[in-house]
């Protein structure tokens, strides 16, 4: 039977919704960069070899790894907020201001570890 | 209607069905993650990573303690760290990690593929992705 859409794709990758939405979509992007990185990694390690090497050789790359800790940092964080959230529902009421604290949180340690891993690449 | 539905405890929604089992099993695997992890980072603590090891090496262990992950490293004995006990606590982790990571890829594609059969498909592979990781991983851990 299937569900029917009512919204484009385009328009749904458009909307700009509340706090809420960013979270949404930033969670789904670590969620799925997480899946590839560690399919591909466990498939690379399995197999070794040349061709294994040569894969697992991209996570020693700074940017990549960059990306994977935006991915893993924010997916975990996010994923507290939802946690406690739903296994408490009466503080639901404050989904806006656990939103704030998520960032809060997020943040600062993201920026640490941007630093760390980008002070490891240039050698000091 | 809706802002008084989401104040149900979690004993009134009631979970009598497979996709209710799956949302509390996210939530759940979520914090076995968390614990594991710190598990990983404590261990990493104690057997001397402050000293031998950098923050990012000491990262790559917590998120798997496996031995490879720390073969790069001035850690002078590989032994602690290839115990029953990591492998058996990087076993878990994988487990735990590519149920909840499975589960949240046929998530995102149910909202793409709104057919019966596409979503049948997207369950199959699911299963198939599932099992194949798990295995393999579980090869790499252990052999």
């Amino acid at each position: 039977m299937g569900l029917k859409r009512n919204v484009s794709l385009s328009a749904g990758l458009g909307y700009k919704g509340p706090a809420g939405y960013l979270t949404f979509i930033l969670h789904r992007i670590g969620g799925l960069g997480m899946a590839i990185f560690i399919t591909v990694h466990i498939l690379a390690s399995f197999i070794g070899g040349r061709f294994g090497g040569t894969l697992n050789g991209i996570y020693q790359n700074w940017a990549f790894q960059i990306f994977i800790f935006f991915c893993v940092l924010f997916h975990a964080i996010n994923g507290l907020r939802i946690t406690i959230l739903d296994l408490i529902p009466k503080l639901q009421d404050y989904q806006r201001e656990a939103i704030w604290i998520e960032y809060a949180v997020f943040i600062p340690l993201f920026a640490l570890s941007v630093y760390v891993i980008a002070s490891t690449a240039m050698g000091g | 209607m809706a802002t008084k539905s989401r104040r149900l405890s979690l004993k009134e929604r009631g979970l009598t069905n497979f996709e209710a089992m799956m949302w509390i099993f996210t939530r759940l695997s979520a914090l076995a993650i968390y614990g594991l992890i710190l598990v990983g980072l404590i261990g990493a603590l104690i057997m001397g990573a402050r000293e031998q090891m950098n923050l990012a090496d000491v990262m790559r262990w917590a998120f798997m303690p496996n031995e490879y992950h720390v073969q790069s490293t001035d850690v002078p004995d590989l032994a602690p760290w290839a115990s029953v006990f990591w492998k058996l606590t990087a076993s878990a982790l994988l487990l735990v990690a590519t149920a909840h990571g499975v589960h949240g890829l046929v998530v995102i594609a149910d909202d793409y593929i709104a057919g019966k059969f596409g979503r049948n498909f997207v369950r199959f592979l699911s299963i198939v992705m599932m099992i194949g990781v798990s295995i393999m991983g579980l090869y790499i851990l252990w052999v």
